[in-house]
């Protein structure tokens, strides 16, 4: 197959460089032991922005989401950070899946937090009313109040990606990236989270990047969305990337997009056999929509 | 009361120069394993911890078979150890047990034959008792400045990285999305691990370290969520134990049947057992009373709204 001409029919989705972009991916990609995880990836994110990073496990959203942080060397194109609000270089708050600790680890969530306050800083904290207050505040944000003072190993996944996310805001980022928030939780806590982070991206003005296979919950808030599929991605908005005939570019082959209340379905035909009309396989996009 | 307090206390406790020497060596000691031994709970490596006391045998062995300092040969090998885990370790994350666990087979294996040929060759059949067990009460006063230096070098290197170190062993992702230098941090974690487990050696035993590093900790976590008071506490809580243990060791003498003295190595592990029992039944048992009210009042409830 050519893989060129392919990616070239993508080519009408990437905007142009543009002077307002607080990220700017140009032509990333990433090899790791002679594979191609990550071919050509281009895309920006404006301050303010809510940008869904989406994709099913193995398409390259963690690998693209480590290459934006800097943990990853990509083995073609950049990686921009502009200046952030202040004028430095803009900070980036990260917050991972999961943090893997024993339940009985002496830390407690406001610990976490308060290490995204000054955690980079060398020595101990000298424990202060403007520290507390900030911690206590950012706490409240999250609504992570309730348990504060409970170890970090004991909270569930929604409660300790509400603690991480306050960890993250702590630090005033320009751009918070989160990988897979969503993964773990349930529908309702699902959407809690996904409210709370676009009004934290528009109230504060802070772009938002998040990695999700499950695209459904972030429909309502994404400003722009990057498909990541075969190591690929298109961008835009929802309506111009979530269409059959892009993602069946992205695909390299046939795909539906089926629209049903307010949801989208993304159904992949069978890898084997690009002429089969009847599909054969339903992506994990659309599983749980199905038994929704 | 004198009578009682003579009779813990005995006769030339206090005024006997290795007594001494045991108490201060003991203590410093005990003070960076208790603050080191948090972060090794803290960070899951009590694995990392144990096979660097298991490599320091291996120097305390050979420096013995040299006529060098065994203290000497204990902080080389733990502290060669630990860059060696870190090189070994780095390319795969999973791959850090399985590094640790190579390092661990084969310095113990050359422990054996250095051992063998100590008591064998050189004829001084005491040393594998006091490489694996230490001798507290034959340290010779020139360690304790030695001794005294290391400690406050390792304690002030824990306050220094005392923040980006604790991020870095939440998620070493986040911290370094934070701008924190991870590999240096945690290197400098490893060393701090490194001087504790060889000191330890010298006062315990270098296969019993372990106990010290990860006894204290362990316990004390089980009582407070905040860990610059774990350290406090842990801190403490290895002091008394190891003063605890020297004070029974210089009493035994007098216990019957045998008035033969026991080890203080033992003693001193056989306290941080009890406290860890003592507290973790006890926290247990809380836990358990706890669910039991609430179990009632839920059913009391209940009760009273079929009532």
């Amino acid at each position: 197959m050519n893989a060129r001409t392919v990616t070239d029919d993508l080519t009408p989705l990437r905007s142009a460089p543009t002077a307002g972009a607080l990220l700017s991916v140009d032509g990333v990609s990433v090899r790791l032991g002679g594979r191609v995880v990550l071919d050509d990836i281009r895309f920006e994110v404006r301050p303010g922005e809510f940008t869904g990073l989406i994709g099913s496990n193995g398409a390259g959203k963690t690998t693209l989401l480590r290459v934006v942080l800097g943990l990853q060397q990509p083995s073609g194109g950049t990686v921009r950070l502009a200046a952030g609000s202040d004028g430095r270089r803009a900070r980036i708050g990260y917050v991972p899946q999961k943090v893997l600790l024993e339940p009985d680890v002496p830390l407690r969530a406001r610990d976490v937090v308060a290490l995204g306050l000054d955690g980079h800083r060398l020595g101990m904290a000298w424990p202060s009313r403007r520290r507390t207050a900030l911690v206590d505040e950012m706490l409240a944000a999250v609504d992570a109040t309730r348990f504060a003072d409970a170890r970090v190993g004991e909270l569930s996944g929604g409660e300790q990606q509400r603690v991480l996310i306050a960890h993250a805001l702590v630090g005033r980022p320009d751009l918070l990236l989160l990988d897979e928030p969503l993964a773990n939780l349930d529908l309702g806590s699902a959407h809690e989270v996904v409210g709370l982070l676009s009004r934290i991206a528009r109230e504060q003005g802070i772009a938002v990047l998040l990695t999700a296979h499950e695209m459904n919950p972030l429909l309502p808030v994404m400003d722009r969305v990057v498909y990541l599929a075969e190591g690929r991605a298109a961008t835009g908005s929802t309506d111009e990337v979530i269409t059959s005939p892009v993602l069946s570019r992205l695909y390299r082959h046939h795909v539906d997009v089926i629209r049903v209340q307010g949801r989208v379905l993304v159904v992949v035909g069978d890898q084997t056999d690009p002429h089969d009309e009847v599909p054969s396989t339903v992506d994990s996009h659309g599983r749980s929509d199905v038994v929704d | 009361m004198d009578s009682l307090l003579h009779h813990v206390f005995q006769p030339g406790f206090f005024s006997t120069q290795e007594v001494r020497t045991a108490l201060i060596v003991g203590g410093v000691v005990a003070v960076v394993s208790g603050v080191v031994g948090v972060f090794t709970v803290l960070r899951g490596q009590s694995f990392a911890g144990h096979s660097l006391a298991d490599v320091g045998t291996t120097g305390g062995s050979g420096a013995f078979l040299v006529g060098a300092s065994p203290l000497l040969g204990f902080l080389v090998f733990t502290l060669a150890g630990a860059g060696a885990m870190e090189l070994i370790g780095i390319r795969r994350a999973r791959g850090r047990d399985l590094a640790t666990g190579i390092v661990l087979g084969v310095s113990l294996g050359v422990s054996a034959l250095f051992l063998y040929w100590d008591t064998t060759v050189h004829n001084t059949s005491g040393a594998t008792m006091t490489i694996l067990f230490g001798s507290i009460f034959a340290i010779s006063t020139s360690t304790v400045p030695v001794a005294a230096v290391l400690s406050a070098v390792s304690l002030a290197a824990i306050v220094v990285v005392y923040r980006p170190l604790l991020l870095a062993s939440v998620d070493a992702d986040m911290a370094a999305a934070r701008g924190v230098r991870v590999r240096l941090i945690g290197l400098v974690y490893l060393a701090t691990l490194a001087i504790a487990v060889g000191l330890s050696a010298i006062t315990i035993g270098s296969i019993l370290s372990t106990a010290l590093l990860i006894g204290p900790a362990a316990t004390v976590v089980r009582v407070t969520r905040r860990p610059g008071l774990a350290m406090l506490l842990a801190a403490l809580l290895g002091v008394l134990l190891t003063w605890l243990g020297v004070l029974l060791a210089y009493d035994s003498y007098t216990w019957p049947p045998a008035h033969h003295g026991w080890p203080v190595s033992f003693l001193v592990v056989a306290l941080i057992f009890a406290a860890y029992l003592v507290v973790e039944v006890s926290t247990g048992l809380g836990a358990w009373r706890r669910n039991r009210r609430l179990e009632r009042a839920v059913s009391g409830d209940r009760v009273e709204v079929a009532g």
